[in-house]
């Protein structure tokens, strides 16, 4: 393969680094952003998810980067999402007087990064994807300096996102030792048949490590600390994308390099998913912070993308990649919704915060109202769909554990609704707490449009994500 | 004859301190940088190890890009820990506490 037609495979990924440089230069010398320096991060964005769609597929670099269906899905979900937090933020940090053009250049390196992992091929492509994103992250947590809060949560992240890449590196050297090889290909073909004591074990502390990146039980504790500390824009960052790629971390991986393990990681992956729904239902209950609870929201739902990638297959990696689509946009939408809401100046961060917020701010109040029930998982809102084809996929893989992990799954959603009710009453039911202030209009203008997503144009939507979905999950296991 | 099994075996007890460095430690964050740097020495130990076994390159090329982003790792570790000990004028581990529950 020439170099030119290896450089076509990765241009998504090429446009976002020269943009991220130019970008950078061009915020050192005007040193500060304006309107037209916030359209060109969001047009760099756009431009890439473009190439990920229209650009060719095939394996670049011998095998080291692939561009398949699985790919094109989760970037043009990632950059996508990328570009609202850019919006996102850059109002949100304009609000406190606060915008710094470093903002928009981390978001792009971590989409970056996200980008290199969903289409990883290799053990270092890989890692260096998964550092080019935490990197970023870690950044973005500590963003505001000023914040002794928001400090706090950046060293936190750092230091556990810290131990899980050393923990996945671990795990890596280990497959590479006893696979012979960093490739995926390989790796897969090494596992083949019977696979070693030494594999399994690599195996196990790379699922460790991503368990820690995508914050599923038993490695979610620093979650609800790095959401309540980091900015609410960053926060809503955090709980869409990243996850995104994080779960495509783990079919590369799962799908890609071990096809022929499925019995020894099914069980493992059961039992994260399980915890991490439990976890997130039970430990839910006792908060009052908004973000604190969406944080265990966020663990539970990752949960339940986890028995899609425990079911594995086609059938397994569909339901997974249709779920978190469906999630990033509620998750999105709710902390667009939470952004824009202040009173006298200082955020709404707790329940009692939103008391009465319907008598008040009507609209934002039924936004949040739709994303609460979504995430419940009632019927006809997008979490319900997106449970649907996880529990479809578990209920229809012939596995009996599988089987009573969904219904267990599903136990764990109706403990879960509780809380989500509680803010709907306080919002509906309770006596208003003061005067709220005029929403920010460009982040109550996403809330809106993420809540008529989750219902009625989930509905029109998944007729064109189903399809693409599929194709995605078919691509896996073609290293 | 010192063989593979040594050098994982050097890598494995380097992997158990870095980790309970990181858990057990409760001084200083400055020795949480340090646990860190040694959990990522362990791997290169095992990549190195490995590669010289196979005869495979790709294992010292992996060790190399490790290398490259712990530099990384460990200077945005620090501008992190500059931030934070702006705003609390101590880095005790004990301190990082704000938030609970």
């Amino acid at each position: 393969m020439t170099f030119s037609a290896n450089f076509s495979l990765v241009l998504p990924e090429v446009v976002l680094a020269i943009s991220a440089l130019l970008l950078l230069v061009w915020g050192a010398f005007s040193k500060k952003t304006s309107p037209v320096f916030t359209g060109a991060s969001v047009l760099a964005l756009v431009v890439a998810a473009a190439f990920a769609i229209h650009g060719p597929h095939g394996h670049a670099f011998n095998g080291v980067y692939s561009s398949d269906a699985a790919a094109t899905y989760a970037k043009v979900a990632i950059f996508l999402f990328s570009a609202l937090a850019i919006v996102l933020g850059d109002r949100w940090l304009a609000a406190r007087g606060d915008q710094k053009f470093e903002f928009h250049v981390l978001v792009i390196l971590s989409a970056l990064g996200m980008g290199i992992t969903a289409s990883a091929g290799d053990l270092i492509s890989l890692y260096i994807g998964v550092e080019l994103q935490s990197l970023a992250l870690y950044v973005l947590a500590a963003f505001r300096r000023d914040d002794a809060k928001a400090s706090e949560a950046g060293l936190k992240y750092f230091v556990l996102g810290a131990l899980s890449s050393g923990i996945l590196l671990y795990g890596a050297s280990l497959i590479y030792g006893f696979a012979g090889s960093t490739r995926f290909a390989d790796i897969a073909a090494a596992s083949h048949g019977a696979h070693g004591l030494g594999l399994l074990f690599g195996l196990i502390f790379v699922i460790c490590g991503l368990a820690f990146k995508v914050s599923a039980a038993p490695f979610h504790m620093w979650t609800p600390d790095v959401y309540e500390g980091a900015p609410t824009p960053v926060v809503g960052f955090f709980a869409a994308a990243p996850k995104l790629a994080a779960m495509m971390m783990f079919a590369r991986v799962l799908g890609d390099a071990f096809p022929d393990a499925v019995a020894q990681w099914r069980q493992v992956l059961v039992i994260a998913a399980l915890l991490s729904v439990f976890v997130g239902a039970f430990a839910g209950l006792a908060q009052t912070n908004l973000k604190r609870l969406w944080a265990y929201s966020s663990i539970a739902n990752v949960g339940y993308a986890l028995l899609g990638v425990a079911t594995g297959g086609e059938v397994g990696l569909h339901s997974m990649l249709v779920f978190m689509v469906l999630y990033m946009v509620d998750v999105t939408g709710f902390f667009a919704c939470l952004q824009a809401l202040s009173r006298d100046g200082k955020p709404l961060e707790t329940i009692e915060d939103m008391a009465g917020l319907v008598k008040e701010r009507p609209g934002v109040a039924l936004a949040m109202t739709a994303f609460s029930l979504s995430a419940l998982g009632l019927p006809p809102f997008s979490g319900f769909w997106a449970k649907f084809y996880v529990f479809k996929a578990a209920m229809g893989s012939g596995d009996v554990v599988l089987q009573w992990a969904a219904v267990i799954g599903l136990v764990g959603s109706v403990v879960a609704a509780f809380y989500y009710l509680r803010l709907i009453k306080s919002m509906w039911f309770d006596a208003p707490a003061g005067v709220v202030d005029k929403p920010q209009p460009t982040a109550r203008a996403i809330g809106f449009a993420a809540a008529l997503f989750s219902f009625p144009i989930v509905l029109i939507a998944l007729v064109w994500l189903d399809p693409a979905a599929k194709a995605a999950a078919a691509a896996f296991g073609h290293a | 004859m010192i063989g593979l099994p040594h050098y994982l075996i050097v890598a494995a007890m380097l992997l158990t301190i870095g980790v309970f460095g990181i858990f057990v430690n409760r001084k200083n964050i400055i020795v949480i940088l340090m646990s860190i740097e040694l959990i990522l020495l362990a791997v290169n130990i095992n990549l190195v190890a490995f590669s010289a076994y196979l005869h495979d390159v790709a294992g010292q090329i992996f060790a190399m890009f490790v290398l490259t982003v712990a530099a990384a790792e460990a200077a945005v570790g620090l501008a992190i820990l500059v931030t934070f000990f702006r705003n609390r004028g101590d880095i005790a581990v004990d301190d990082a506490s704000m938030m609970k529950g």
